[in-house]
């Protein structure tokens, strides 16, 4: 117990800082570290180490390497330098490595040394070049600050949206600034740089004069500057060894500390844990790093070897040629736990725990004290947190047992915390591995867990740390779709990138492993397949894809038009089907594309669909192409009504249908159309001689219109010429003489000859028209089938008695005993019921 | 005398959601564009809206004027138009015209379409192509079931008849399968699936893709509904084509039911003013005659006018408290009740005044004659007859389709006869409706036809189903065999009569058709129902043409209750007829099932008809 505090140091009255070993690094490092560029990304993240020869004048022959490691220095990738020289590195926050050159161009490199895109700073900077630049991140994105030759400040404040904005002049700036640094508060990045004894804040408007409250005297010159890394805290550095700590908004002063080193640190940045009062600042020089905070002593390191500071949220890491080591303010919990002779309820339990495993009674002792107390509720949750903070497995363990034998004395303790803790603890210990490389503290990943998972997941994806990243998805039970099923996409995407294995071994690899896996896309994975020229293997993926609408826009996009279009067919959605005709409409010449959709009678129908509303011409020529001639002559006879006005088009458009039938085949069709157009000639002619309306009337109506205006011969002639049946012209003449009642006519009518259609109807259209004389002249020239019901029209009940009594007919009997009403045919009712009786007997 | 249920059956799901649902929906869409605006209409549209959310609700969310589309110049002085319609070409130009006429007069305005139930990409080609796509903004209005009645859903759009089964146009087999989505996401997984047809073959794979890529949210659900039977209209288009004498059939085919709800002309409301009524479950009156024969219905009538005026009368010697009680409880109802009756009695006495002078009796008899398959010669000059007087050229067209239906097509020299009469009645552009009506197979010529269906089906069994597909889709249109008289034996649709048929008191489903016919749709539903598959009904499926497309889906979990089970979600595509409704409501009573309809419109013969009509514009 006594060892373990032993690295702690204190600083002031109430905080202790502890510096221990996170790896001892592997990396075969040939330059000390203060001849190369580097840059390390926050939470953990990979190492940039770019030997830069430009400092020195060594021959340019010599190109520089570009060395990227994992934070246990493990190499991920290492590249020649081949563009301009670089003045800056900068890890974003995505871990996308950007490179800022000397002519203002940015290059932006993936975490295996990938070149992904590149970007410029502004044309201004081509000639006054970069003299300094850095990148930053806030709670956007990572953004680029850039001082150019001119003393000007440029600055993009997120590179993913690349926003140039060019920061206003310092007045009287001769000289670059001693140092500078980008500020952030509310959500605006500011500028603030030190000439001399004197101190700007450029926005993007203006530039203006600061003062420091409370600074100490006699300063000339700022030689370093930090800000915390949440943008809350700044410290300047003075050449007269003083350091001034407070608040970023330069309004309150937070200590003061002299160091009595007059030397330029190296680095400074800040050592702080979120929700801690404690403020400190950790100074690197060549040999020494010092942590300053409000207290008049300060803790002190001697540095072996180089070393290079990374701030963290809760810490700094320190990495040179052999070690990487995390220094931090030790936490609450633990400090209650750890601390010598520390009587706070979690010590009590921990020791109260290693005495249970002695089978000591002591465990007893301890358990009554802390509960005389009721604070077991406390202890268990201080040794569950302050296993969070430790890096030791072995001493997580040790007090999560404690936590977990204090739990037993404790009726119902919420288990959350202490499963979330082990959970968490699990996968953590899992990525700080040493293959893995991710020294994330609890803090850091109690801030991921805001930001979720799923982002430490991205980032052991993006170091295609596919298995473990499966594992902890399983582990943790993540649903399918954002766990397993996304990283195996991500795995998908990177297999199609190689380029040395077959289309085929490709694609069967990725289908063996994502299977039906809900969640993958297997379209996604194929646009990437496209993306990186493998067009073969794209369309095998999408073989896979078992939604049709998700592979139609890739094939269209890789020119696959025809697959497309029986792919979209499939799918049965239709709009898909449009989509792709209208491409090929673009894409085909007209020939091809109506023999392509000659193939498809789905996408021909809709085209047809189309057309007929919207290109009527494209209709007819779709027709032609099949040969269809059964359309083409619809199509014609549409034509002659809808589209032509004047008589000769419209017969002109009936011809063109007539021979278009003929071709058909449809002789039915062909002759009727003939017939209308003989018709429509006719129907002129009327108009002409006669007046009145005849065009568009049909055959029968035109007949009854020439009778009704009394041309009963013209009449006679059309039904002659048109060879109207006799039983329709029967109809027509009766109906129109019975309109024009002209009574007469009719009766002459109907002795012209015997009538085809009875006399029944003449019987009928008399009564209709309310002329009972005239219908009982026709019904005794009914038919004997015919007479019961005629005579009933007529009214004469007791003939029809009669009549149906002699056909011994049941159905005529009931018909006109149903029309017997009261008492004047009571007579006739009896006598129909009589006839029935004797029907009956026989 | 109403059917009553039996009390053992099944409480119906509460389709109300779907209205709110649409309601909200569309609410969000008009308060997208914020302001006062007005509201152009499509009239297709109107109804259904109606239904939804009346004028008031708009005016709520600042709708200013309501505009019917139709091609008319504008008078709108408002700066934001908003555009309700169906996604169809004819409509995108009428709103191009409109925004192109702005611009030319230099007036800046927002404009914006909301598509009901979806919108097409060849619309948006089409604004895109008049060049104003940048101009409005596009949205949708998946309203796509409006609950007509407490078991009767409909998509109320018509033109799926037409566009599939005429055009062969596919576009909307989506929107029903996400309409049969929708229902699974709010009432539970279907746990049996059955269906005949292309269409609903297609529909039922497209909805089951749907569920897939959305996995996960119906599972785990208790299914509310135990069955789902989806069904083309061309499966059975016999049934709907004849002559309805059920009472809300007929009130369909005399005054046409509008979206659920009937203009009864001044003729029936024996005042000057017609009036708007809805039918449904709520009309008690119309409720309990809705499912009768017509015979029935005005002895029907007249009981119950007779026992309205007995309770009225029960107010002669009522002292002044039980009178107080009579005027402000009961008399509120009878007195509705009172109106709705008279408007009943109205309107049989129309229907009736109507079907006498048009001899109705000779139509029903030859309709009966085409059904039984006898005296065909008679029925055909009864036909030619028909075209002659010029009767009417929808009901002239349905009996010859009739005709051709169970016949198997018509004998070429009536074929032609009867096309050239009809032509010489109603005029040339008719040839254009002969075409139509044989590409859907609905009138269509017997002959080498045969030979024709032995080489198809010798060659759908070479070839896979794809092709298959393929080459019957080629053959459909030179014969697409109705095998009524074979299907009809098979299934024994023509019930045998002893002596009456009472239809009072009904035997069997044929009771729609006055005894003579059992609907071909209903009775199909009813032995897949029994057998709980299409087994052992190989045969029919085969003379349907259905042989690739008959399916039965089922889940082995068993999480259905046994009151589920018995609700039936039936699906027409392409329409039903309210004869099939009151069929299978009428089945449903007698074996303790409970029907709920989904249809894509509510049809009847002179709707289909009318659908594959050519008229002059």
């Amino acid at each position: 117990m006594d060892c373990y505090t032993a690295n702690w140091n204190p600083l002031g009255d109430s905080a202790f800082y502890r510096k221990y070993e996170l790896y001892s690094m592997d990396w075969d490092l040939k330059e000390e570290l203060r001849d190369c560029l580097v840059a390390a990304a926050p939470y953990g993240g990979p190492i940039a180490l770019l030997r830069n020869p430009w400092r020195k004048e060594k021959a340019a022959s010599v190109r520089p390497v570009l060395d990227i490691y994992s934070a246990s220095g493990m190499p991920l990738a290492s590249l020649l330098w081949k563009s301009g020289p670089v003045v800056s590195l900068g890890w974003s926050a995505e871990e996308e490595l950007l490179c800022v050159q000397e002519d203002g161009a940015v290059l932006v490199y993936g975490l295996h040394g990938d070149f992904r895109r590149h970007f410029s700073m502004g044309n201004e900077v081509l000639q006054n070049r970069v003299l300094d630049a850095r990148v930053f991140h806030t709670e956007f994105g990572s953004g680029v600050a850039i001082l150019t030759g001119a003393h000007r400040f440029t600055l993009s404040a997120n590179v993913g949206d690349l926003k140039l904005r060019r920061m206003p002049e310092v007045p009287g700036l001769q000289s670059a600034p001693s140092c500078w640094t980008v500020l952030c508060q509310d959500r605006v990045a500011h500028i603030l740089l030190a000439v001399g004894p004197d101190l700007y804040l450029l926005d993007h408007a203006a530039c203006s004069a600061v003062t420091l409250p409370g600074l100490a005297p006699g300063v000339s010159s700022f030689l370093q500057m930090a800000v915390s890394f949440t943008y809350r805290h700044l410290a300047l550095f003075t050449d007269t060894g003083y350091i001034w700590m407070g608040t970023a908004s330069l309004k309150e002063k937070l200590c003061e500390f002299n160091c009595n080193i007059r030397a330029a640190p190296k680095q400074m940045v800040w050592c702080s844990r979120p929700r801690s009062k404690e403020r400190a600042v950790v100074v690197a020089w060549e040999r020494r790093l010092m942590v300053v905070g409000d207290a008049s002593e300060s803790i002190q390191f001697v540095l072996d070897e180089d070393s290079y500071l990374v701030p963290e949220l809760d810490g700094v890491r320190i990495f040179s040629r052999s070690t990487h080591e995390f220094l931090h303010e030790v936490p609450a919990a633990s400090e209650e736990i750890f601390k010598i002779a520390s009587m706070a309820p979690g010590a009590l339990l921990l020791e109260a725990q290693k005495e249970y495993e002695k089978e000591s009674q002591k465990a007893d002792e301890y358990l009554r004290e802390i509960q005389e107390l009721g604070q077991l509720t406390q202890a268990v949750q201080q040794c569950i947190e302050a296993a969070g903070h430790e890096h030791q497995p072995d001493m997580q363990k040790s007090l999560l047992r404690a936590a977990s034998f204090g739990k037993c004395f404790l009726d119902r303790f919420p288990p959350d915390s202490f499963v979330h803790m082990c959970q968490d603890l699990r996968v953590l210990n899992a990525v700080r591995d040493y293959h893995i490389g991710i020294p994330l503290t609890y803090s850091q990943k109690y801030r991921y867990k805001q930001l979720t998972i799923q982002v430490l997941l991205d980032r052991l994806v993006l170091r295609r740390l596919y298995p473990l990243a499966i594992q902890i998805c399983e582990y943790l039970r993540l649903p399918e779709v954002q766990g397993v099923s996304r990283i195996l996409a991500h795995w998908a995407c990177y297999k199609v990138q190689q380029k040395d294995v077959s289309d085929e071994d490709v694609a069967r690899a990725i289908n063996q492993k994502l299977g039906d896996t809900p969640g993958v896309s297997y379209s996604d994975i194929a646009a990437r397949a496209y993306g990186c020229g493998r067009t073969e293997l794209a369309i095998k993926l999408l073989e896979y894809e078992p939604r049709s609408g998700e592979q139609v826009p890739l094939l269209l996009k890789m020119k696959r038009s025809k697959l497309a279009l029986s792919k979209a067919i499939e799918s049965g959605d239709t709009d898909l089907v449009f989509t792709v005709l209208l491409h090929l409409k673009n894409e085909l010449n007209r020939g091809d594309f109506f023999m392509t959709l000659r193939n498809q009678p789905m996408a021909l129908s809709l085209y047809r669909q189309f057309c007929k509303h919207q290109e009527l011409e494209t209709l007819k020529d779709l027709y032609n192409q099949d040969d269809n001639h059964q359309e083409l002559g619809s199509f014609h006879i549409r034509a002659s009504y809808a589209a032509e006005e004047r008589i000769e088009g419209r017969v002109a458009a009936l011809q063109t249908a007539a021979d278009a039938f003929y071709k058909a085949k449809n002789e039915f069709a062909a002759k009727a159309t003939e017939d209308q157009m003989r018709l429509l000639r006719l129907q002129r002619r009327l108009e002409d001689e006669l007046g009145g309306q005849f065009l568009d009337l049909s055959l029968h109506d035109t007949v009854t219109t020439l009778i009704l205006g009394g041309h009963n011969k013209r009449a006679e002639q059309l039904a002659r010429d048109f060879r109207i049946p006799d039983k329709r012209l029967w109809w027509l003449k009766l109906t129109a003489l019975a309109d024009l009642e002209d009574w007469e006519e009719l009766e002459k009518f109907s002795k012209s000859k015997k009538s085809p259609i009875g006399y029944l109807p003449f019987v009928e259209i008399c009564i209709k028209q309310h002329n009972k004389y005239e219908a009982k002249k026709y019904a005794s020239r009914v038919g004997p089938e015919q007479k019961v019901k005629a005579l009933l029209l007529v009214g004469d009940v007791a003939q029809a008695a009669d009549v149906a009594i002699e056909h011994r007919n049941e159905a005529e009997l009931s018909l006109v005993l149903s029309h017997c009403t009261g008492a004047t045919d009571g007579a006739t009712a009896d006598k129909i019921q009589r006839a029935r009786a004797q029907a009956q007997k026989k | 005398m109403a059917f009553p249920h039996r009390l053992d059956a099944p409480e119906l799901p509460d389709f109300s959601m779907l209205k709110r649902l649409a309601r909200d929906q569309l609410i969000y869409l008009l308060e997208q564009l914020p302001g006062k605006k007005d509201l152009f209409i499509e009239a297709d549209l109107m109804s259904p809206l109606d239904r939804i959310a009346n004028v008031s609700i708009l005016k709520q969310h600042e709708v200013d004027k309501l505009y019917k589309v139709e091609n008319k110049p504008v008078l709108s002085s408002n700066e934001q138009l908003c555009f309700l319609v169906r996604p169809r070409i004819k409509n995108m130009r009428y709103i191009a015209s409109l925004v192109n006429a702005d611009k030319v007069a230099g007036r800046t305005r927002k404009y914006k379409v909301i598509f009901s139930p979806q919108k097409f990409y060849a619309c948006e080609m089409v604004l895109e192509e008049e060049g104003i796509y940048g101009d409005v903004s596009c949205d949708e209005w998946a309203f796509s079931l409006l609950p007509l009645d407490v078991d009767l859903l409909s998509m109320e759009l018509p033109e799926f008849f037409r566009d599939y089964f005429l055009e062969g146009d596919q576009r909307w087999i989506n929107t029903v399968a996400q309409a049969l989505h929708l229902l699974s996401t709010l009432y539970g997984p279907f746990p049996n699936c059955y269906g005949i047809g292309r269409c609903a073959k297609m529909a039922y794979e497209l909805w089951r893709k749907l569920e897939e890529e959305e996995d996960g949210e119906t599972k785990g659900r208790r299914p509310e509904i135990g069955h789902i039977f989806l069904l083309d209209r061309d499966v059975d288009f016999v049934t709907a084509l004849c002559s309805q004498v059920v009472y809300e059939g007929l009130v369909d085919d005399t005054f046409r039911i509008k979206c659920g709800s009937v203009d009864f002309g001044p003729e029936v409301t024996s005042s000057d003013k017609s009036l708007k009524v809805l039918l449904n479950a709520e009309d008690k009156v119309f409720h309990e005659i809705r499912n009768e024969h017509f015979s029935n219905v005005f002895g029907f009538l007249s009981q119950k006018a007779r026992n309205l005026q007995a309770q009225y009368d029960r107010r002669r010697g009522m002292d002044i408290k039980q009178m107080k009680n009579f005027v402000s409880q009961e008399l509120k109802g009878l007195k509705q009740e009172h109106r709705l009756l008279s408007l009943h009695i109205g309107a049989c006495e129309s229907i009736m005044k109507k079907k006498t002078k048009q001899d109705f009796q000779e139509l029903i008899k030859t309709e009966h004659a085409l059904l039984e398959g006898f005296n065909i010669r008679e029925s055909t000059s009864y036909i030619e007859e028909h075209i002659d007087r010029q009767v009417s050229p929808i009901e002239s067209l349905r009996l010859m389709c009739l005709l051709s239906i169970t016949e198997n097509g018509l004998i070429p020299k009536d074929y032609r006869s009867l096309k050239t009469q009809y032509l010489q009645s109603y005029g040339p552009e008719h040839l254009l409706t002969f075409s139509n009506l044989r590409r859907a197979g609905l009138l269509t010529e017997q002959g080498p036809g045969d030979t024709l269906t032995a080489v198809e089906s010798k060659v759908s069994k070479l070839v896979t189903d794809k092709a298959a597909g393929k080459i019957t889709d080629a053959f459909s249109s030179l014969a697409k065999r109705s095998n009524f008289r074979a299907i009809s034996k098979k299934l024994n649709l023509i019930p045998r009569v002893d002596g009456e048929y009472d239809l009072k008191v009904p035997r069997d489903m044929a009771y729609v058709f006055s005894g003579a016919y059992v609907p071909l749709s209903c009775r199909i539903i009813e032995q897949v129902l029994e057998r709980r598959s299409w087994q052992g009904l190989d045969e029919v499926v085969r003379l349907l043409n259905c042989g690739d497309f008959a399916f039965t889906d089922m889940t082995k979990e068993d999480k259905a209750s046994s009151e589920s089970l018995r609700l039936i979600l039936v699906v027409f595509l392409g329409g039903c007829t309210f004869s099939e409704i009151s069929a299978l409501r009428f089945l449903g009573r007698e074996k303790g099932y409970r029907f709920i309809f989904l249809t894509t419109a509510v049809t009847n013969s002179a709707r289909l008809m009318e659908a594959m009509s050519e008229v002059k514009a």
